[in-house]
């Protein structure tokens, strides 16, 4: 990828996704491309879509999305001059890929996601309802991540059901749908955005797709990157030291307001539970040493004080 | 022939004290068709679960305190405090109820 036409993430975008697994840019797709978007996967107006299937199998037989192996470079994944191609070469978006995955990311698999309205679902005999929140693919213990990236390319109002997600469960280790009993968390997102923006999920997030109230058909094209190098100082890391800050921890009356990677990463979500709250941060810095390479940086003391051993 | 029906609740708390406060909830009715969906509320039904048995909810089984295993102390999962909740109800008095 040509690095000069890239907008690389800030130090603290970095430790914002180190600490929550997400990064949303809005409406940073222009809308001519949402529409070319929409036209190459033959969106047709709602009203003339009657059956699911059919317009699933329409669009799955005659749609500009290509076939794409697991392991095929991003970069010779879609034909240059297709819609996919050019918003991947945005440089905001190819900005926040590289920092996160660097300069060679493999597809995984992508897929165009549709939620019907309720009308289509009873006309199919099909159950209306929202998808039970998971973790993707299966379980899986690395540091190293991949990057899913969900691009809307329409307005998602409240009641369209956009991708419900649960802020910094990333770090979280569980068996794809066995998290389907969690139906709701404190904390969850649901997306309400405007076209063209893109929400950058590491793999591990908690989420599902909501369920359609409208009378609309909602799109959702997600693709899964995996890095092919390891993810460290990938991004703009020019303000790397000046944005760390150790700071006096517990008896600290008036920790200040100023964004640092330590206040990032110490703050917790609101699902957090008292005890293994503390795990997360734990993690999280595991997370950051991994990003950095510096394998003696803490925050607020959690690793420095259970590594302090001496045999 | 008996018309009970038993609605479930699952509430997560912060902690293993009852009175801790709910992190996560699921619902369950056996007792009508009414469906509670992922993602259909962003406040739980009661703050703590002291104040779900205070509403007349019984408990019926809470996950064990289990000891963390060597090497894997830092390792996060499933949420680790879930309570299950019953109402049990009777559909006969609850349709002749308006």
């Amino acid at each position: 990828m040509n690095m000069q036409a890239s907008q690389r993430l800030s130090t603290l975008q970095m430790a914002e996704f180190a600490a929550r697994g997400c990064l949303r840019l809005d409406a940073v797709v222009p809308e001519s491309l949402n529409q070319r978007f929409l036209a190459d996967v033959g969106h047709v107006p709602d009203q003339n879509v009657d059956s699911l299937w059919n317009h699933y199998g329409k669009i799955m037989r005659s749609s500009a999305i290509p076939l794409v192996n697991p392991g095929t470079p991003m970069d010779a994944a879609y034909p240059h001059d297709s819609a996919v191609a050019e918003l991947l070469r945005l440089p905001v978006v190819r900005g926040a890929i590289e920092s996160l995955l660097g300069r060679a990311p493999v597809v995984d698999h992508h897929f165009l996601h549709i939620t019907f309205p309720g009308r289509l679902y009873a006309a199919a005999g099909q159950p209306h309802v929202a998808q039970h929140t998971h973790q993707d693919s299966t379980i899986d213990p690395r540091r190293a991540f991949d990057v899913q990236i969900m691009y809307y390319p329409h307005d998602v109002t409240r009641d369209m059901g956009g991708t419900r997600f649960v802020p910094g469960t990333h770090l979280r280790v569980v068996s794809e749908a066995a998290i389907a009993r969690y139906q709701n968390v404190r904390g969850q997102q649901h997306m309400v955005c405007k076209a063209g923006t893109l929400l950058f999920l590491h793999h591990g997030i908690w989420h599902g797709g909501g369920r359609n109230d409208s009378e609309r058909l909602r799109y959702m094209f997600k693709i899964r990157l995996c890095p092919t190098e390891r993810q460290t100082r990938l991004w703009d890391t020019q303000d790397l030291e000046e944005k760390s800050e150790p700071r006096p921890i517990f008896w600290n009356p008036a920790p200040g307001n100023q964004q640092t990677i330590e206040s990032i990463l110490m703050n917790p979500e609101p699902w957090f539970e008292a005890d293994t709250g503390r795990l997360e941060y734990i993690n999280r810095i595991q997370l950051w040493r991994y990003l950095t390479g510096d394998e003696k940086w803490d925050a607020d003391y959690w690793m420095t004080r259970v590594e302090n051993e001496y045999v | 022939m008996s018309n009970i029906r038993q609605n479930v609740l699952v509430l997560y708390l912060e902690s293993s004290a009852l009175d801790s406060r709910t992190i996560a909830w699921s619902i369950y009715e056996g007792a009508s068709n009414a469906r509670h969906d992922a993602g259909d509320s962003d406040e739980p039904p009661y703050t703590t679960g002291l104040a779900a048995l205070r509403d007349g909810w019984r408990l019926f089984q809470a996950s064990p305190l289990q000891q963390h295993s060597a090497g894997d102390e830092f390792r996060v999962g499933y949420l680790k405090y879930e309570f299950l909740f019953e109402k049990l109800i009777d559909t006969d008095q609850t349709e002749r109820t308006p």
